[in-house]
């Protein structure tokens, strides 16, 4: 946690973006994309999760330590969810 | 050496009566007050360990029933597992420890600490009652759908028990972490800290990401339980495998939970009654981290013959082969430490020997049941109870009881009685071996694990490991006596007995309640050992 | 030994633990520390998001159906309620850092409220579900074609929801006792420690939502 304070106009830059990324999501939903409306869904979280952490909980400006933290959980989840899914995506798997 | 005398002030007299301890900050206390609530548990789940062995004596099951001893070992493992070893080293000797190591007054968050002592009380209860009640019949492992359709046991009240205590870990965890990386003292580099701290980290790192799954995980099956949720439910669709994914994702990196502090033990020991640096310092200190990370990639080899894919198998083979290589390399520096080093025989130091010697076996053994070829064989099998034996037994708690003795003279001020000592850790490694190298032979030669009759032909070797199990049980009752005894009548320990290098021996036994009266400035290194002992007082 | 409540300022060096060497200290800790927490927290969800990912690959269809049955509205409403909560606690946090005692406050209790309307709307939407004998158990209802897998969405469905609403709750319980202490003048642009933390743990709450709304409420709705 630094001492820098983050002005508030880039607080309502930031609200903006995600009230207009929340208004996307919904409207991508109606669209038949196939597996790209997952993606798509996906990636929109991603991108404003990604919004929140770096202005509203201030990593942007926060020691490396913090990164660190925050990567390392994500990256931990995605071992959970990767390695579980790469049991059953293989199950129906023939011999090689 | 001049008379020892006793500190005036120390954390033990700074307040009497029972809120001033029940609603301390200092760390020390907090420590004791773990210590005792572990020690009662250990017995419990020693108490079942004896019921089961005496059963075992005879090939039928005739002294409980089948429900009966399922509840046997079910409790034996959630008592030793949950209760005892996992909380054991961190939450005694590392919150004992880790402040004054690194030269701070306490842990960045004393109340916490406190509260985490509490939760690890609740979930007791919950469990204990749970006990009382009926107890629990699935296996501390829980497995799915017999826990959440078919057992009519306390299930729940055991997993919320969990559940509860678990949190207790979580917040060890992130105290030791917020602590290491904020509060070491000026001077205090990562790589001039004591091994023991690289692994109290490493342990904290996998208390945070792995104790939250297993607790989402017992939730899942409390809901499935109360509410027919049926996550796991194969007429709903659901898939008991997963379950498994989910408990092992934790349960696996518990056991690393179990005996990395051992190994932390292990490096002090050594490096103290060898009067040298630990060989390699640097690449233990880093195989701590790796032990921690490997260790969460790993858990599938518990699903080898469960279901999962023979992909998926494959994969956590490999993986499981790669994480044996960090420990492996500890052994080979400790070991290498030894060599030229001035060794004294003194009880922590015949534990540490016993731990090497004891978990190498066990590693070994590990890597038998890695191999998904052999395991399909060896599983759920004698073999592998007494694989997991070996590590958790004859190495973290060897570990554990070195590392008490140890630091008991810092922790209480008094010595023990070291022929008493010395006796008691002969019986514990002879108890221990008789015990559990049987079962090697027993599981290897097919008798399951969780039965409680088996085929007559096996029962000499039944025989041979209960009555490694009764000297076994004595070993670890004698040093409880003894070091009770030492409270009231040991000699005074002095600031360092050992003569050992490291701050926590820099202040009196017992130390302050504020640890130091001047935050340190550290200028050497871990082991110094051949420089002169003044030239480490800051 | 009482800070001055109405001047709002507090002497600096009796927020110091007594553990800490410096204040720099004190405020790095407990942002690490609540950082650490927040690592537990996404990995408790995640045990949820695993089971979710797992069930959802093997029941599309079913998966689909049960998500048609959820109120879009009310997801997305609850969506913009929490992303505004965001907002206005980034701002107490900066009216915090500030000095500014009465933005504070105004913000914590705005904040707080669009907490208590976020689930209300999720109150009601329980009640809309049970109503709908969407509940799994015995009374569960659903089209034959989908009813055995659908069954799993929902228990995932108010589990993920209800847990998350726990969170809330808790978080509610932050928000009062930081407002309280910032009644109180505890808090000065010199120590605003816990308005941080307390911060951040909401966020938090705001992101675990973010992920929940299009895994539960946006699944093929082209085909509705």
């Amino acid at each position: 946690m630094s001492e820098h304070i983050i002005p508030r106009r880039t607080y309502y830059t930031i609200y903006g973006l995600l009230m207009l990324c929340t208004y996307l999501t919904v409207q991508i939903a109606y669209f038949d994309l196939g597996p790209l409306n997952t993606i798509a869904a996906l990636g929109i979280a991603v991108f404003k999760a990604t919004l929140v952490v770096l202005f509203f909980m201030h990593v942007k400006y926060g020691t490396r330590l913090t990164w660190l933290v925050v990567l390392g959980s994500v990256l931990w989840l995605g071992i959970l969810l990767a390695l579980t899914m790469g049991d059953y995506l293989t199950r129906t798997w023939r011999a090689l | 050496m001049a008379t020892v005398l006793a500190p005036p002030h120390h954390y033990l007299n700074d307040g009497y009566g029972i809120k001033s301890w029940l609603l301390t900050r200092d760390h020390k206390r907090i420590a004791l007050l773990y210590l005792a609530s572990i020690t009662f548990f250990f017995f419990v789940g020693g108490l079942f360990a004896v019921l089961i062995r005496l059963e075992l004596i005879t090939p039928v099951g005739d002294l409980v029933s089948d429900e009966t001893y399922n509840k046997l070992f079910t409790m034996h493992g959630i008592m030793m597992v949950f209760f005892f070893l996992i909380p054991s080293i961190p939450a005694t000797l590392g919150n004992f420890l880790v402040p004054l190591m690194i030269g701070a007054k306490d842990l960045a968050f004393p109340r916490l600490n406190l509260a985490s002592w509490y939760i690890f009380l609740l979930g007791g209860l919950f469990t204990l009652y749970a006990l009382v009640t009926g107890g629990v019949d699935t296996g501390w492992t829980f497995y799915v759908p017999f826990s959440t359709t078919s057992s009519t046991s306390n299930v729940i009240p055991a997993a919320l028990g969990i559940f509860v205590t678990g949190f207790s870990s979580i917040l060890t965890g992130l105290n030791f972490i917020v602590t290491i990386h904020r509060m070491r003292a000026p001077g205090m580099t990562w790589f001039r800290m004591p091994l023991f701290l690289w692994s109290m980290y490493a342990t904290s790192v996998i208390f945070v990401l792995g104790t939250p799954v297993i607790a989402i995980t017992l939730l899942l099956i409390a809901a499935e339980r109360l509410f027919h949720f049926g996550f796991f439910d194969p007429a709903l669709g659901g898939d008991p495998v997963l379950f498994q994914h989910l408990f092992w994702f934790y349960s696996h990196p518990a056991v690393y939970i179990m005996v990395l502090p051992a190994m932390g033990v292990v490096s002090e020991l050594v490096a103290a009654f060898c009067r040298k640096q630990v060989f390699g310092y640097t690449v233990v200190a880093f195989a701590s981290l790796a032990i921690a990370v490997l260790g969460f990639l790993v858990w599938g080899h518990h699903l080898f013959v469960a279901g999962e894919s023979v992909y998926a198998a494959m994969i956590f083979s490999i993986l499981s082969y790669l994480v044996a290589i960090p420990s492996a390399v500890k052994v080979f520096n400790w070991t290498a430490t030894m060599y030229k080093g001035s060794i004294s025989w003194a009880t922590p130091m015949l534990y540490a020997i016993g731990f090497i010697g004891l978990f190498t076996i066990g590693g070994l053994t590990g890597l038998f049941v890695a191999a998904v070829g052999i395991d399909v064989h060896v599983t759920d099998t004698y073999f592998v109870i007494a694989h997991f034996h070996y590590i958790m037994v004859g190495g973290a708690i060897m570990g554990y009881m070195g590392g008490l003795h140890y630091w008991w003279p810092k922790i209480s001020g008094r010595l023990y009685n070291e022929f008493l000592a010395k006796i008691a850790a002969g019986i514990i490694f002879l108890g221990f071996n008789l015990t559990f190298f049987p079962q090697f032979i027993l599981g290897y030669l097919g008798m399951p694990r969780r039965y409680h009759a088996y085929p007559p032909e096996f029962q000499v070797l039944n025989v041979l490991s209960s009555a490694g199990a009764s000297i076994l049980g004595v070993g670890y009752l004698i040093p409880f006596f003894y070091l009770m005894w030492s409270l009231r009548y040991g000699p005074l320990a002095g600031s360092n007995p050992w003569s050992a290098v490291g701050l926590e021996w820099t202040t009196t036994s017992p130390p302050p309640t504020e640890n130091f009266a001047r935050t340190p400035t550290v200028t050497w290194n871990a082991y110094e050992y051949g420089e002169p002992i003044e030239s480490h007082v800051a | 030994m009482s800070p001055d409540a109405a001047a709002g300022t507090v002497p600096h060096p009796t927020h110091l633990a007594h553990q800490f060497d410096d204040a720099g200290q004190q405020r790095e800790a407990a942002s690490l520390g609540m950082w650490v927490f927040l690592a537990t927290e996404v990995l408790f969800f995640g045990g949820l998001f695993t089971t979710y990912l797992v069930y959802r690959n093997w029941y599309p269809a079913a998966f689909a159906a049960g998500s048609h049955e959820l109120l879009i509205w009310a997801g997305t409403t609850n969506t913009a309620v929490l992303i505004t909560s965001s907002l206005t606690m980034a701002l107490a946090v900066h009216a915090a850092q500030t000095g500014n005692r009465r933005l504070l406050l105004l913000f914590l209790l705005v904040t707080m409220a669009l907490g208590l309307v976020f689930l209300g709307i999720k109150g009601f939407e329980y009640h809309t579900e049970y109503v709908e004998h969407h509940v799994p158990g015995a009374g569960f209802q659903f089209d034959p074609a989908n009813a055995q897998h659908a069954q799993l969405f929902f228990s995932l469905y108010f589990l993920m929801t209800g847990l998350h609403a726990l969170h809330m709750i808790v978080g509610l319980g932050i928000m009062s006792t930081m407002f309280w202490i910032s009644w109180r003048g505890v808090i000065t642009s010199e120590y605003y420690n816990p308005i941080e933390v307390g911060g951040l743990y909401w966020h938090f709450v705001d992101i675990v939502w973010i992920f929940l709304f299009p895994l539960l409420y946006l699944i093929a709705r082209h085909a509705h």
